[in-house]
Parts: C-alpha cells; structure tokens; sequence
C-alpha cells in the first residue's frame, strides 16, 4: 500500500516538474522530488559469460539503444552465483575502450616501425594466408607456431591444428600454472586445472601459500574463501607480504622470500613425526609413506627456522591447526607458481601435504570435479604432427612438460640456438608475450628473426607494434565463441553470446579463423556458417536444449558424487595407481623423488637489492586490463612497496617516484611512486604487474607505473617441466628524475644498508 | 521525512570484504556516474610494523545520516529525506554552491560536471522504489559483505546482523546518526 502511494506520490510529483520546466527561471522549491533513476536497466538482457580473466563467470549484459549499459552476475551460473568481481563488471570499459583496434592493417615499414595501412579484411587474410602458404611450401607447416591465451583462443588452436602444426603455446603454462599442474599429476594422477577443485566453502582450515586471494579475485574461489572466513575456518597465510589474506588470517607467516620449501617440509616432519597424519588414508591410498617418514626426519621446524625466518612454535602450531581440521584441511596449490625454477617440487610438497591430512576427495579439501559430456564437433581427423614440434632441445628435456613452453618457442626461433630450421612464422592470439614471457629482448630478437607475425586482439598492445599483419578481434560482448563446459562440483554447459553487434570493423574469432582455413584449402575443418550453427550441432543429442541455453545462459546436469565419501570410486592415475608420495617416475628422470631442500636452490639479493615480487590487483587480469577506464579508476598505476624499515634507510618518502634497476644494470623505462609500508618483508619488493605500459595507443595506461617484466631478464627454468622462475631477479632504487646524480646517491645508500 | 514508512541502512562486514572493489565498479554502472568520480569506495587502514600487523577494509558511501548536515546545510532544498530516509539530491534545485561538500563529514559528496550539481550515493533507491530489494553494491559483492535494508524491520537482514554482531559507524562524534554501520 505504501509503495502505490508513493507511486502516485512521485508521479504527481512529475507533473509539477513538468509544469516547472515550463518557467523561463529556475524557480526553487517549485519542482516535486523525482526519484532519480539512471535508467541503466535497458530494454533487453542477454547472458553469456565473461572473458576479463579466464575464470568464465556467467553474466547478464543489459542493453539500451544498443549500448550495454551494465553487466551483471548471472544467478543461474554456479560460478558466480549471481556475482561478479570488478573487472567483470567493469566489462563495458573494454567493449567502449577509445583506444580499440578498429581495421585490419598492414605493416609498410620496418617491423617495429609501427607504421601500419588500414586494409580491408580481403587483404588482410590474403596477406596472411599467403604468408602461411608461403612459409610451409619452404620450411614446412611445422615452422609456424601459435601463442594463444584466451577461450577465443580455441578457434585458432582448431586452424593450426588443421593446417598441421603442433607448435601451439600458452604463457599460462610455462609462466604460469604449469608446475602445479606437473606436481599435483605425479603425486594423485590429475592435474588441478581451472577452476582449482578446492572445497572451500566447506573447509574448516585454508592454508594459502603465496596465493593472495582477494586481490587475487578468481569469483567463485573469493566467494568460496569469504564462506569459510564467516564459517570461522582458521585461514593459515604463508606470504612475505601481509596480504589481504593474510589480514583475515588466524596465523600469517612471514615467511623469507624463496624458503616454502623448507617450512612444508617442516610441516611434513611435523605431521608425520607426531603422528597427525590420516593413516587410514595413507594406508588405503598411498605409495612410499615409509620412505617419506625416514625423508622429512631431519627437516625439524628448528632446522627450519635460520631458512624460512619463521618460529617454530608457529610452525608446531600451524601444522597442529592443520591436522585438526583434516579432511576438512585444503593447503591450496596455488595458481601462478613459476617462482624459483624447483615449483613442480614444491607443487609436489603441497600435493603430499594435502594426502597427509587426507584432503583430496573429501569434503572440505579438494572434491573430485565432475564435467557434461558434449560430443565433439564431427571433424575429419587432424593431420599428424609428426617430429615437428620445436619448444625445446630434444623430447628428453624437460621429460614431464604436458603443454609447449613457451620460451621454448621463443628460442626455437632464433638461429643458432636450435639444431634444425627453426620456426618462421607466428600468429599471436590475444596474448602479449612482450610483457608476458620473461627476458623479453630474447623475445624481441625471436620476434626480428621471424618471416612473418600477425596477430589478433583487441587492443593496440606491444605485440601489435611489431606484428606485420593486425586482425581487429571483437570483444566478448560481441561475439559468440566455444560452448563452456567445465570440470565442477556440478556439470553444466554455458553458451557465450554476441550481446551487442562488432564495433567497427572487428571481427569475432570464429569468423576469422574459418576465413583463414578458406584461404588456405582446410574449408573441411571448418564446415559450420557461424559458431553458433556449430554449437547447436554439438548439442544435438545431448539433454541440452540450445534455446533453453541461449534463454538462461546456463542449463546445469544432474549432481554427481564429487566426494570419495559419496561413492565416488577412490581412483589415481599414477603409475602405481595409488598417490604416489614417493615419485618412481621422477626418480626415473633422475629427479628428486621425494621434494628436497638445497640450500643452492634460492641466492640471496646482493647487498642493497631486493628481490622482485609481483602479483595482481583486484580490479586487473595482468595487463589485459589496465587500459579498462572504468577499472584503472580504481587501480591506475602500480606501486613499488618498500618496507618502512628500508625506506629509511634510503630516504625514500612515501610517494616518491623512483626507477627500479636490476641486477644486470637494467632500468625501468618509467618511474612509480614508493609505497613506505609495514606488509612486506625487508628482503623483497613488491609490486602489481601489467603497468609501465610503452604503447601510445594505451592512453589509460602508457608510462603508467613500472613493468615489472622489463626487469625479469633471468629466469630459472624447472628442469621438470620447464616452467620459468621468475621470482629470481633483485632490484634497487634509482630517484626519478635526476636519474645520473641518483646513481651515485642510491650506490651510497645501497652502502648503508649493509651497514 | 520517512515517506515509505521504511528506515534503510547498510551494513559491511570488515571481517569478509577484501576491497575488491566490486562495489565501485557496480555503482559506477548501475547509476551511469560521470567518468573520474565514484559514489562508493574503499579504504584500508594498516597497524602495527612487520610482522605484527592488522589491517581494517571498508567499503564507504554516503552514510544516509538521520541528522545529514548536508541538508541542513542546503540553500535551495535540493538536499533532502527521500523513501526510507535516503539522503538525497534533486539536481534540478541544485544550484551547485558546494555548502553540502563543506558539509559532509564524510566526503560522499561531489559535482557531476556533467550537469554542475550534487551527485551521490542514493541507495540504489530507484531499484528499492521499483521493488529490486537489493542495492547494486550489495548485488555485485562477491563476498556477501555488504547488507542493506529496513533498520526498523526486525526481521530484516541488516537489523539481524546489527542485533547479533559488534559494529562501528564512521564519526559517531559528529552527531549525524549515521545509518551506514560496519560490523567486526
């Protein structure tokens, strides 16, 4: 009763505005109170799912006057549950992004020059399909390679795969998840994948090892991560920095850079010496427990502390919190763990932590994920690869590597480095290696050797600059892509819809990449008109219903046992068919079977520098985007956080702009204000990735804080599987400015520190 | 003033937001504000030295105060109590004197250059008077952090929270009556 008065209250209320307006003078106090209202509610809202990171949340897009007004979590989606983190709802500031790519162009001077000519798309993928032609009638289609990160991704991966070349990377391997994947493998028989299986939101203890969810914002985990916060879960945070984490933790420690290997160690000697472990489950389950026992002996949580800094009263104390919890205990494997060049051993040392306490395949550790069943699309068979795959020396290197490295593809490209003719020609979908890869000069000299680079993205990113064919990609909002269904705690299919048509003269994915497959005789490979005629012959037969899907975004399967307690058979795939705590395979390799600490594995910085660590803001996916108006509003340049106890010592005020040179004398291009704070530890800096950005054409983000990839000119790669340690490299402080006089004052000052 | 018979306040829980932001970005849309400002954002506050340490978040907005220095300090009464006791703005009375600015203790307030008036936090109220009971911030939160609703409504999300956890407003001292609260 009350909302109708109102109503006729404000519509009276109207009508006195109106009469207002009418007046030639603003008459104050004439005019009625009008609820204001944005209106952004638009006349139509369509589902899909997101792209501004790879979590693949299920959304609805609202459109006014065909412009999306809003975009919001879709409640059907059990991703995100109706709830979305910034960037996914800041979606709208890629989609209206002034600075898009809005034609194909051709490069018309020399590579790197950026001077480009807007061409038509005709000429444009007859530019690259005759290149490719060209490149495998010479070398071989073996000398073309792809780097792709992104869902649309999955189209360029089917034209390559078509065409015959093997010599298909993602950063998000060898840079990223990779060693977890390796590590996790060996020791249940599956990788962790994405979404992490983690049973969060029924854990009762969480321990978090450098993983900085919160700021780290993958929905469903921070969802999941909060629930057991407000459950009263103890949350154990291992970081050098006090995170966000860390602030809603029980127990944060404060561990010395590079040392998480000796405090899971420690926890390992802990558990088992005391007998805390699940020994039902380890005698049901596991391999190698008696070898394991006599190997973590001497790893004492005293032996412990001169590596890691920490007391070992709270590593007594932690590892206790842990063991009684368990199951209910996850020690979470992280997500970006290419630190040290040893992160499949210490991706291995969580693995075993968490068979330990009895956490994979239980309620509250890690489920066991279940997917839908989508027949593939009815393609002929791809062409054999044969020996043509060139990422690294020789098959016997890096023996466990599942994916391509991409470093590896790098090198392969550079004469001399590499046996054989090595790769000619790139394609780079939606992945900026320049600030992605570390040691990027070794990119930059890959990149000048190459016959022919064309790439296809969205915005004017460093990679475009030294492509010689540009491909406008649409956004997600405009395109349609791949169906989506991923391995959860329920299967479900989620379809991507165009919401909005391609702004300018962008293209979606798909349409390219059967474009390309035309011009270079694979018309069988791609036999669909339009990816969603392709998505509704891969439904057909399936329970799904692709109007029903295109309606609600989402159509969920029935539940199925995600848990060993439910029924679910208790199966590994390892060699032995049990987890294997003891590795026959790595021992094989000749690797450590069991993780091992070596005090030569981690240097300690040189006097006055400071290892570089990095991470993410909440509001950004690295530098895909930092150029998002909406959320660098938020977020718009990146930090370098220097603890207050250093920043004395070198007279740095909080704010103060200072260039960050590394160990091997290189600077920074731009400059970024000090962060003077109590949450980092004094032998590290930190700062966000994905700033310092050198393209023009970024105008949110250009000469924007500091790139931190500038600085990452050593890596050490894991001998595993080839990831690349990236946390291996020491900065110091160079003053803004009077960049020369700096040098020497910042030398004295690297002196005081010691003293 | 209360001209829906409601009384809404908001609650953020500081023990489960982790400044992500969400909120921000969410109002920013859903109300279409001018590029550069924000009606919402978030602050942390650090103690103690490394590594003994906390760390407070909140996410802040116009805290819809019961006693609003704003709009006592209104010349033109473009300031005013709208539905639930929402501090609002009617920018068609809006002179743009900034006295509201001065005002607040809180600094929710700024001028939309679009239009050379007040422009602020309303509590979502266009979605709450068309019957959406949900704000956009509180929509969005991937944390379940933020409540909102009717204080006088026992039974109300928010009251429950506020009846059974410890919380805090922002300047008790100011004598507002802030009815924006923060739960720890």
């Amino acid at each position: 009763m009350r909302r109708r008065e109102f109503i006729r209250l404000g519509s009276a209320a109207t009508a006195t505005a109106m009469v207002g307006g009418g007046l030639s003078t603003n008459w104050f106090g004439l005019y009625g109170n009008p609820i204001p209202n944005p209106g952004t509610d638009g006349e139509r809202v369509v589902p899909s799912f997101c792209e501004l990171c790879f979590w693949k949340c299920g959304i609805l897009a609202h459109v006014r006057d065909g412009r999306v007004t809003k975009i919001r979590g879709n409640p059907r989606d059990p991703l995100s549950k109706g709830r979305l983190c910034p960037r996914g709802t800041g979606g709208t500031g890629l989609l209206y992004d002034p600075d898009r790519l809005r034609r194909p162009m051709i490069r018309r001077d020399a590579r790197g020059s950026q001077v480009f000519e807007e061409v038509s798309w005709d000429d444009a993928l007859g530019e690259v399909a005759a290149n490719f032609e060209r490149i495998t009638a010479r070398w071989g289609v073996g000398a073309l390679a792809l780097f792709s990160h992104g869902y649309g991704g999955n189209w360029m991966n089917h034209l390559f795969r078509s065409y015959g070349s093997p010599n298909i990377a993602a950063p998000s391997y060898a840079q990223c998840r990779g060693p977890r994947e390796v590590g996790f493998d060996l020791t249940f028989g599956s990788g962790v994948f994405s979404p992490e299986p983690t049973d969060m939101e029924h854990s009762r203890c969480i321990v978090l090892i450098g993983s900085h969810l919160g700021e780290n914002m993958h929905n469903t985990q921070v969802q999941e991560f909060t629930t057991a916060v407000r459950n009263g879960a103890d949350v154990i945070v291992v970081d050098p920095r006090f995170s966000v984490a860390a602030s809603k933790a029980r127990e944060w420690l404060p561990i010395k850079p590079g040392t998480d290997m000796a405090l899971l160690l420690a926890w390992m000697n802990v558990i088992v010496g005391e007998g805390l472990y699940d020994r039902e489950y380890i005698e049901q389950y596991a391999y190698g427990f008696e070898q394991l026992k006599e190997h973590v002996k001497p790893y004492t949580p005293e032996w412990a502390y001169p590596r890691t800094g920490l007391d070992p009263e709270q590593i007594r104390r932690t590892a206790h919190v842990m063991a009684g919890a368990r199951p209910a205990t996850v020690v979470h494997p992280g997500r970006h763990v290419t630190w040290y060049g040893n992160d499949t051993q210490r991706s291995r040392a969580i693995a075993i932590l968490n068979a330990l306490l009895g956490s994979w395949g239980r309620k509250g550790g890690f489920y066991i994920p279940a997917q839908a069943e989508l027949p593939p699309f009815p393609y002929p068979s791809y062409r054999e690869p044969g020996d043509q795959i060139a990422d690294r020396p020789s098959p016997s290197d890096y023996p466990l590597a599942d994916e391509l490295l991409t470093q590896g593809v790098c090198e392969a490209t550079i004469p001399g480095v590499r046996d054989g003719l090595g790769l000619k020609g790139w394609m780079v979908y939606g992945s900026n290696i320049l600030t992605s890869l570390p040691n990027p000069e070794q990119t930059r000299r890959a990149i000048q050797e190459l016959e022919f680079l064309v790439t296809v993205d969205v915005l004017p990113v460093e990679i475009v600059g030294w492509s010689d064919v540009v491909l406008p990609e649409a956004t997600y909002l405009e395109r349609c892509d791949e169906l989506l269904a991923p391995a959860f705690r329920q299967p479900y299919v989620a379809v991507r819809q165009e919401v909005v048509l391609p702004m300018y003269d962008s293209k979606p994915g798909w349409w390219i990449a059967r474009e390309l497959a035309h011009r270079l005789g694979l018309t069988d490979f791609f036999p669909w008109q339009d990816s969603m005629e392709y998505a509704k012959t891969r439904l057909e037969g399936t329970s799904f219903d692709c109007d029903v899907l295109r309606r609600d975004g989402v159509v969920l399967a029935e539940r199925q046992p995600i848990y060993f307690d439910e029924g679910l058979p208790a199966e590994f795939y390892t060699d032995s068919g049990k987890i294997e705590l003891y590795s026959q395979r790595l021992a094989a390799h000749g690797f450590d079977p069991m993780p091992t600490w070596h005090d030569d594995d981690v240097e300690d910085p040189p006097p006055g520098y400071y290892r570089l660590l990095t991470g993410r803001a909440p509001v950004h996916t690295f530098g895909r985007t930092t150029n998002n108006r909406l959320l660098s509003e938020v977020y718009d340049e990146n930090a370098v956080w220097v603890n207050a106890a250093v920043a004395a010592k070198w007279g740095l005020a909080d704010g103060e702009r200072v260039h960050l040179e590394n160990q091997d004398g290189v600077r920074s291009t731009f400059t970024a204000p000090v962060k003077v704070t109590e949450r980092i530890h004094p032998e590290a800096v930190y700062m966000v990735h994905g700033y310092g950005r050198k393209p023009k054409g970024l105008r949110f983000v250009h000469g924007r804080g500091i790139d931190d990839n500038e600085l990452v000119t050593r890596y050490k790669v894991d001998p595993i599987m080839g990831g690349t340690g990236m946390n291996v490299n020491f900065v110091t402080f160079v003053r803004a400015g009077t960049v020369e006089a700096a040098e020497a004052d910042s030398m004295t000052a690297g002196e005081e520190v010691e003293a | 003033m209360r001209r829906n018979g409601k009384r809404y306040g908001m609650a953020v829980d500081t023990k489960t937001c982790v400044g992500c932001s969400a909120c921000v970005i969410a109002c920013k849309t859903e109300n279409a504000v001018a590029a550069g400002y924000s009606r919402d954002w978030v602050t942390t506050r650090t103690t103690g030295t490394f590594p003994h340490l906390a760390m407070t978040i909140q996410s802040e907005r116009c805290n819809h105060c019961e006693d609003a220095p704003c709009v006592a300090a209104c010349p033109t009464g473009a300031s005013y109590y709208g539905p639930g006791g929402t501090v609002l703005v009617n920018q068609r009375k809006c002179s743009g004197c900034k006295a509201c600015i001065a005002a607040c203790p809180y600094g929710a307030r700024f001028i939309d250059p679009a239009v050379g008036s007040i422009d602020k936090c309303t509590f979502c109220v266009h979605r709450t008077e068309a019957g959406i009971p949900t704000t956009a911030c509180q929509e969005v939160c991937p944390t379940g952090s933020i409540t909102f609703g009717d204080l006088d409504d026992p039974s109300s999300e928010v009251s429950r929270q506020l009846a059974t956890r410890e919380h805090y407003t922002l300047l008790p001292d100011a004598g507002t009556r802030p009815k924006h609260f923060y739960l720890t």
